[in-house]
C-alpha cells in the first residue's frame, strides 16, 4: 500500500496520463453520447447568466448542463490531486526552460506556477492586466472563435479524424509559438518583469 | 435543433450533446466523477503547470506532446473500437459524433487561442484544475476567458468565418 501511495505521489508520466486523458473520450461517448470539449462550457455559462438576446447564446444550455458538472469535477479533481496526492519531491523543471524564464524575470520555480505571476498581490497590476485579464481574454475568445480548445479539438477531433480539427490545432501551436518567442519576452518588460 | 450560429447548428460546436435523453439532477453526478479523474491527471502529470507549458513552446520537453499525443492516439483507437464493433452507449443508443466543418475561426480563432495559451499557461480545462489546486487568482483569468466567449458570441456575425 505505501509503494502505491509512493507511486502515485510522483508526478506521473506522459505515458499514463495521455492514455488515461484519451479514455475520456470513449467513456463521455459511451456514458451518455456526450462529445468530449471543455471550452464549451464557457459558453453555456454566458447562455446562463448573461445571455443578453444574443442568437450566441440563446439555445438550450439546460440540455449542456453536463457539461457545467464535468467542469466542476475537474475543480474537484484539481483540489483533491493537490491536497491528498500531492508530490512530496521538489518540481523539476528542464535547465535550459529555467534558465530562459529566468531571463524573463521569472524567480520562484518551486512549484507547478510560478508566484512571481500568479498570485493575489499582482492581480491589480500591470502584470495581472497581462497574464489574466488579457490572457484570459484571449483564452476565452480565441476557443470560441476557433469552436473548441485542446480537448474538443486537438484530443476529440483529431481521435475522429476531423481535418478541420487538426488544423485548429495547428493554429493553437503556432500562436504559442509566436508568443512564448516573439511576445512574451518584451510583453514582459512592458509589465515590469 | 434550431440553427444557432450563421447556419451552423449547435452540434458543430465542441462538446454537442447526442444524447437523446436529457439527463437532470443526480444523473449528472457520473460527469462528476469522470471530471474529477480528469482533474486529477491533469494536476497529476503537471499539464496544469505553466512551467510545462513554456518547455512545450520552447521545444525543451517531450512531456507535453507525449501527453497530448498518446491521448489522441488512444481517442483514434478508441472511436474506432466503437465504429468497427458498433458499440452502443449504456442507455443503449449509437454512439453519435458530429462533424466539424471547417471555418475561417480555427485558423484565426486558433491562433488567438494559441497566443492567450502561451501567457496563462492554461487551457480551459487546465484553468478550472489550476482553480481547484489552490492557484485561486486564477479565478480572474476564468472570468476574463468568459468576457471573451461573451465578446466572441456578440460579435460573431461580424467576424470573418
Amino acid at each position: 500500500m505505501n509503494g502505491f501511495i509512493e507511486w502515485i505521489t510522483q508526478p506521473w508520466p506522459w505515458y499514463v496520463a495521455g492514455p488515461l486523458i484519451g479514455l475520456t473520450v470513449p467513456t463521455l461517448l459511451l456514458v451518455g453520447n456526450k462529445t468530449f470539449g471543455i471550452s464549451s462550457s464557457l459558453r453555456h455559462v454566458c447562455a446562463m447568466c448573461v445571455p443578453s438576446g444574443i442568437p450566441f447564446f440563446t439555445y438550450n444550455w439546460r440540455k449542456e448542463m453536463w457539461n457545467l458538472v464535468f467542469v466542476i469535477g475537474v475543480l474537484i479533481g484539481g483540489f483533491i490531486a493537490t491536497n491528498f496526492l500531492a508530490n512530496p519531491n521538489d518540481f523539476v523543471l528542464s535547465n535550459e526552460t529555467r534558465a530562459d524564464l529566468m531571463g524573463l524575470g521569472i524567480t520562484d520555480f518551486s512549484g507547478l506556477m510560478p508566484s512571481d505571476i500568479f498570485s493575489w498581490s499582482t492581480v491589480f497590476s500591470a502584470k495581472g492586466l497581462l497574464f489574466f485579464v488579457f490572457g484570459g481574454f484571449l483564452v476565452g475568445f480565441g476557443t470560441r472563435y476557433a469552436g473548441g480548445c485542446t480537448s474538443g479539438h486537438a484530443i476529440m477531433g483529431i481521435s475522429s479524424l476531423q481535418w478541420p480539427s487538426l488544423v485548429a490545432t495547428i493554429f493553437f501551436m503556432l500562436g504559442g509559438f509566436v508568443m512564448t518567442h516573439f511576445l512574451l519576452g518584451p510583453l514582459m518588460s512592458l509589465v515590469g518583469f | 435543433m434550431k440553427v444557432l450560429e450563421k447556419n451552423i447548428p449547435a452540434e458543430i460546436c465542441d462538446a454537442p450533446n447526442s444524447q437523446e435523453n436529457i439527463e437532470k439532477g443526480f444523473a449528472l453526478i457520473k460527469y462528476m466523477i469522470i471530471g474529477v479523474l480528469f482533474g486529477i491527471v491533469f494536476v497529476k502529470a503537471e499539464i496544469i503547470s505553466w512551467f510545462r507549458i513554456q518547455e512545450m513552446f520552447r521545444l525543451q520537453s517531450f512531456h507535453m506532446y507525449g501527453v497530448i499525443g498518446s491521448a489522441i492516439i488512444t481517442g483514434i483507437i478508441s472511436i474506432q473500437i466503437i465504429k468497427r464493433f458498433g458499440i452502443k452507449t449504456i442507455s443503449g443508443e449509437t454512439v453519435n459524433i458530429p462533424n466539424k466543418e471547417f471555418r475561417k475561426g480555427q485558423i484565426i480563432g486558433g491562433f488567438i487561442f494559441g497566443l492567450g495559451w502561451a501567457i496563462t499557461g492554461a487551457c480551459p480545462g487546465p484553468l478550472f484544475a489550476q482553480i481547484g489546486s489552490g492557484f485561486t487568482v486564477v479565478f480572474v483569468t476564468l472570468l476574463s476567458a468568459l468576457a471573451g466567449t461573451w465578446v466572441y458570441g456578440k460579435f460573431s456575425d461580424k467576424l470573418p468565418n
